[in-house]
Parts: structure tokens; sequence; C-alpha cells
């Protein structure tokens, strides 16, 4: 296996003084693809939101380290400019603030800052691909956006800033199959050597597309299993049931 | 970058000060003699000294408003009521003294505007310096000068509006304004005509304890538009300083009058200023009025709907920092049927800034079938800023549909986290935050206003970080 870009071994957390994350051991090498999948509540996206750095999630345990760096101590703008990216379950909009004013901003921010014509012929080739109207250059950011506007908005936001870890947290909820084929076909473009992912998700659709190199599960704050692809197809025809009683009993 | 931009707001960015090149001032203080004596060295004609001793009058009579803000460190006496600066008023830029020059030279002014604006009209101290029209301004028959020249050359017409929107006993400042008033614009639009770029002045206070009380007309006769910026700036200084302007806007038959105003003073500044405009049958005025610094801000630019079809647009930003009060907000009076009015509001406070809005709509009985909008949105960026609405509302017909939103939010952790997540630094996450929220009111603006306004809440969001 090669190096890994992101190493999480025993992490806790915790959300307004709950404990959500209880031990959460996960490594993702450079370049792969990752599925994590569990029950709703489970803490995908508590982990997701730690590893992004939430000031609202509290880190109460254990060490994280992406890309050789120490992530724990550091702000999230720092944790982006090392290069981790997160697609938000539910994005945030910001009034008044222009899609294009906000990559700008974000792009410089990250040492990525590109002559303007560069940039907009990058990105009107990025709105294209997916499928994005131009109109949407100039509209403030994911405000009044749809539900699947706002998940290809920021697909896109992906494909402008090239991080070299992705989480998608349910970038797939929401979404109809066009844009389902679509945004996985985005993300697929995208990842490579360069770039993993780790995607949250509670459907084997996407990761038909994606072809996960692992796939996890995530339970009452634990990653309990992991598997090769078939683990989500396992749990698509079984449920979480077959899996979490197993794994209740291994660790009773 | 950031270091820099931080260098700059240690002190108050524009606080600097010239060499003082006044020539002539009054005493400190108010009284009859100092009027006669402004009125006298301007050359005034009579009716203006009777008019000016009766404001005085009016002034003197009226109490302190205490409904608003908190004006309790103003002391009338220790203020100089007119200051001259220059001798005789130059048509020229080359005629422009050096010290005065250099003052506008970092305010990065000139180059700007004389490229991109049709008039200049700047004022310094209490008279204006610097003034040129355009040729084809001057052949479409607009007037454009300063409002001393505009009673010299043009008594009549003046006389014929002058005071008649704010009457000098309207409030105590306007009282005081029409008492000791120097300087303000004074522009006139014939029928017909339609000046297609911004007239702009540039108004400055540069001597301590100056108060300046300049007097802006405007009057657009039939079927006629035009554009007026007014963009302010104060050098810094330790005791307080008083303005307090009055803007008399007359819209005829279909005329459209936009006023534009940015005003950024320092913080010792008491901004009081009345401005008004009446619009006649199917004329639209529309006031865009940002405020920014200042110790108190009390201004409510107001439209008084004469003429059926009349239409009132009010868009303000107030942005008030640590220790100031923008108490800003509008009034729409509908003396007609059919008129409509749309106000929008937008505020920030920051630190112990304080932002108020206060708006006042009347509706007549005989106006019937109007239309009113009102929406204000106030943004606090801590625990201790404050925000607070004051809507008043006479509506006395009932044929009339009102609509009226307000709101108070604060910058959201989830917006901040998202655009750090994004790797903007937190402050400047605040900063694109707190630009997005004015953006109704920037777009509004010419491109190069638009820009400096941004820069100054850049530089205004700074300060108090640092
Ligand atoms: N800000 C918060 N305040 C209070 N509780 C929270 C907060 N965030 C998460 N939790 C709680 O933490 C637990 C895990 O939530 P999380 O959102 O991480 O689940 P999830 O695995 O992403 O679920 P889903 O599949 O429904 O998205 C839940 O019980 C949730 O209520
Ligand atoms: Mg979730």
């Amino acid at each position: 296996m090669s190096k890994a870009v992101l190493s999480i071994s025993g992490l806790h957390a915790s959300v307004e003084g709950k404990e959500i994350l209880k031990g959460v051991d996960l490594q993702v090498a450079q370049g792969e693809i990752h599925a994590l999948m569990g029950p709703n509540g489970s803490g995908k996206s508590t982990l997701a939101y730690t590893l992004m750095g939430h000031p609202k999630y509290m880190v109460t345990g254990g060490s994280v380290s992406f890309d050789g760096h120490d992530l724990l101590p550091l702000t999230a703008d720092a944790r982006a400019r090392l290069g981790l990216f997160l697609c938000f379950q539910y994005p945030t909009a910001i009034p008044g603030v222009s899609t294009v004013n906000f990559l700008r901003a974000a792009l410089r921010a990250q040492e990525k800052e590109m002559p303007a014509r560069e940039f907009l012929n990058r990105l009107s080739t990025e709105m294209k691909e997916l499928k994005i109207d131009e109109s949407f250059r100039s509209r403030y950011i994911n405000d009044g956006f749809s539900g699947g506007e706002k998940k290809r908005m920021e697909i896109l936001q992906l494909a402008m800033l090239r991080p070299k870890l992705a989480i998608l947290d349910e970038t797939d909820s929401g979404l109809d199959v066009d844009a389902l084929r679509t945004v996985a076909d985005g993300v697929m473009r995208l990842c490579g050597p360069d770039m993993g992912v780790l995607v949250i998700t509670h459907y084997p659709r996407i990761l038909e597309h994606l072809h996960p190199d692992r796939v996890h599960v995530l339970h009452d704050g634990r990653v309990v299993t992991s598997g090769g692809a078939d683990l989500a197809r396992q749990i698509e025809r079984e449920g979480y049931e077959p899996i979490l009683g197993t794994a209740a009993a291994a660790t009773a | 970058m950031a270091i820099q931009a931080k260098e700059l707001t240690k002190d108050y960015q524009f606080g600097f000060s010239d060499v003082d090149v006044s020539v002539f001032r009054t005493a400190k203080g108010l009284s009859p003699e100092v009027v006669a004596s402004i009125s006298q060295h301007k050359n005034e004609p009579e009716w203006m000294l009777k008019f000016r001793l009766k404001a005085l009058d009016h002034f003197r009579k009226r109490p302190m408003p205490t409904w608003g803000a908190d004006l309790s460190g103003l002391d009338f006496e220790n203020i100089y009521y007119y200051v001259k600066p220059v001798e005789e008023m130059s048509r020229s830029w080359d005629d422009v003294p050096d010290s005065i020059k250099n003052t506008f030279d970092r305010l990065g002014i000139p180059q700007a505007e004389r490229q991109f604006l049709a008039g200049v009209s700047a004022q310094y101290d209490s008279e204006v310096v610097y003034h040129s029209i355009r040729e084809d301004l001057e052949k479409q028959g607009v007037l454009f000068s300063d409002c001393d020249t505009g009673l010299r050359e043009h008594e009549e017409l003046f006389r014929k509006y002058f005071g008649t929107v704010i009457p000098p006993n309207d409030n105590k400042f306007a009282a005081l304004n029409s008492a000791v008033w120097s300087g303000g614009s004074f522009v006139y639009v014939p029928k017909g005509v339609k000046v297609d770029i911004p007239l702009q002045a540039y108004f400055r206070i540069n001597s301590d304890n100056m108060g300046q009380f300049e007097r802006t007309l405007i009057i657009a006769d039939e079927g006629s538009s035009v554009h007026y910026i007014e963009g302010c700036t104060a050098p810094n200084y330790s005791s307080d300083s008083l303005h307090s302007a009055v803007v008399e806007l007359v819209a005829h038959k279909g005329a459209k009058i936009r006023y534009t105003t940015i005003q950024n003073w320092s913080d010792n500044v008491y901004n009081l200023v009345t401005k008004r405009a009446i619009a006649n049958e199917n004329a639209t005025v529309e006031w865009i009025d940002g405020n920014l610094g200042s110790k108190v801000t009390m201004k409510y630019p107001s439209v008084y709907l004469m003429g059926e079809g009349a239409h009132a647009e009010v868009m303000s930003a107030a942005f008030a920092g640590n220790g100031q009060h923008q108490d800003a907000g509008s009034k729409a009076i509908h003396v007609a049927p059919n008129t409509t009015s749309n106000i929008v509001s937008r505020s920030i406070s920051k630190g112990s800034g304080r932002t108020s809005y206060r708006g006042h709509i009347k509706v007549l009985p005989k106006a019937h079938n109007v239309k009113v909008s009102v929406r204000c949105d106030a943004l606090l960026l801590d625990e201790e800023s404050r925000s607070d609405t004051y809507p008043y509302m006479d509506i006395d017909n009932p044929d009339v549909t009102i609509g009226h939103e307000a709101s108070v939010s604060k910058v959201g952790e989830d917006q901040i986290f998202y655009l750090t997540s994004r790797g903007i630094p937190e402050q400047d996450a605040t900063a694109l935050i707190v630009n997005g929220f004015f953006e109704p009111f920037v777009k509004e603006l010419p491109m190069e206003y638009a820009v400096e306004l941004n820069r100054l809440l850049a530089l205004s969001m700074e300060g108090a970080i640092g």
C-alpha cells in the first residue's frame, strides 16, 4: 500500500458535550477512493466536520495526520490550504457573495490564483462539464439554489480548487439519475494519483461509478468493519443488521 | 498587503491635516454678529441676511432633539461657523493651492474624478476651491455651481426654490444650517435635458472645530434627469466637529433625480443632515445613502410624493464601529394618489457600534392606491453590538398596500466555517460576508465608488480587530 495521505487513529470527538466519535481508525492512501457508510446518526458527518475543523466539534482524543502534518491543531482554513476539501451535506448560503468572487477569494487564499482570463476559461469549462448554467457565475453562492444545484456547486469548487483529498458528504443524496452521473463523472475525472476521495454515502449507486478501493462502515462512532466494493452491495441487499450483529459480537 | 492596511488604520486613514491656509474665519461660537459677518463677507442680498437671522432665531428657540442619538457632547459655542480658505474661487486645477492639491492627492481624488466625471465641485472647508463644468453641460443649459455662486448669478431661480423644501424652522439643525450655510452645490437641469454623466462634489472638513454647513439645492425641470454624487471624508481631530448639511431636491413632472452619498467622517464628527425631496407628477427621486464613520449620524432622507404617479426609492447602508452610532432611516410622505415608495436599509454594527433604523411612512387621506415597501436588515458582528428599529406609520387611506420586513442577524458560524473550509482566513471570511451583506447597496454605485466603499469597509473591519 502506498503512503497514507490521511491517517486517523483513535479519534474521539464530541459536540455540545456529547461524545459522538468514540475511537475512529481509518487510513486513506494517496490517490485512493474510499467509501464510508453507516446508519443515520452513526457519526459520518461528525467525522467529516471534525476532520475539516469545525469549531463546534471538540476533539477529545486520538490523532490525525494529513499529508505528513498533524491536522488537529490547525484551523479550518489552514487545513484547506494543506489540500483537504469537504463537499458539504448541507452547503451554506452566503448572500451577496457571487460564485466568481467566492472562487477567486478561495484560490487566492490557497495561493492558486491565476490570471483573470485563465480563471474565467477554466471556470467556463468546468461549469460545462458539470452542466451548470453560466448564470450561476454571478449568483450568490448557494443562495436560493435547489438541493441538486448546491451539490453540483460543491463539485465545481472541488474542480477549481483541486485538493489532495476530498471528503464528499452524501453528495449523491437528492440528485436525479442524470445529475448523479454528471457529478460522479466529474469526481472520476478529478481523482487520480494527486487526489483521493472519501465518499460518505448511503447508496451503492454512486459507488458503481466511483469503484472504491475500500468500503468502511461506521457505527456508533467507530469503524466497525472494512472491505472491498462488495461490502456496499451486501449492505444494499441485507441492510446493516448482519454486519453490525457480527461486529457487535466481535467487540463484545 | 494585510499588514499595510493595518498600518493605515492605526490612525484614521485620512487623518492627516495640512498647514492651515485659511484666510478668513469668524469668531468661535454663534451670534447675530457672526451670522451677519458671514453674509457680509459673501456680499449677499438683504433677503438672505434676513433669512439667516430669522433662522438663527429658530435655532435658538428650539430645544435639542432628545428622541434620537445622544447629542450631549455637542458644544455650539466651541465651533467656527465660517472659514474661508482662499480668496478667489478657482476654475481650473492650476489655480488650486498646492497644499490643497496635496490633500486631494492623498485622498486619491483628482485622478479618478478628472477622467471620469463631468463637473467637479470640491468643497474645501467652507468654500469651493475647485470647480469645473464640462462644456457640453453648459451648452445644454445645465447649471452646476456651488450654492453661493448660484445665489449670486441666478438669484431669481435660486430664491424661487431655496428653503422651500426644507424651511428654516423645520428642525433645529436645519435652522442652524440656514443661519450659517456656506458652499454646497446648486444644480438646475432644464426641461427635457438628461444629464448622462454623474455630477459630483467632494466635501472635506479641514479645520479643527470647524462646522461644515453646506447647502445643496437641485432642481430637475420637467422630463429631465440627473444623477448627483457626493462623497465625504474628514481628517481626524481630537475635538468634536459638527457637520450639518441641508439638501433640497425638486423633481418636476416626469423628472428623475438620483442622489448618491457616501460619507466616511472621522469618528469625532457629529453628522446631522436634513435631506428632503419633492417629487411631482410621475417624477422619481432616488436617495442612495451610505454612512460609515462619524461619532453620531442622524439622517433620514425623505421624499414628499406630491404628484400622482410619483415614485421614491431610498436605499441606505450604515456601518457603525466602536463608539459610533448610526441613526439613519427614511421618510416617505404620500400626498398624491397612485404613488409608490421602496425603502431598503442595511446596517452593520461592530464592537460597541450601534445602528438604528428610524422610518416614517405617511399616507394622506386623498392618496389612494399607494404602494409602500420597507425592508430593513441589520447584521451584528459581536455580542455587544446593537441594532434597533423604529418604524412609524400613519396611514389615513385604507386603499394602500404596505409591505414591511425587518431582520436582525449575526454573522453565522456556519457561514464562516463554509468559507474557511475553502482556505479563506477567518478575517477575510468575515469581510466577504460583510461586503456581501452590503451588496444590494454597492451594486447601485458607480464602479469607483463601489471599489472605494469595499476598501473602506475592509479598513473599518480590520481597524477594530487589530
Ligand atoms: N451540532 C450538533 N449538535 C447536537 N448534536 C449533534 C450535532 N451534530 C451531530 N450531532 C449528533 O451526533 C450524532 C451523529 O450525527 P451525524 O450528523 O454525524 O450522523 P451521520 O452519520 O452523518 O448521519 P446521516 O446519515 O443521517 O447524515 C447524531 O446523534 C446527531 O444528532
Ligand atoms: Mg450526515
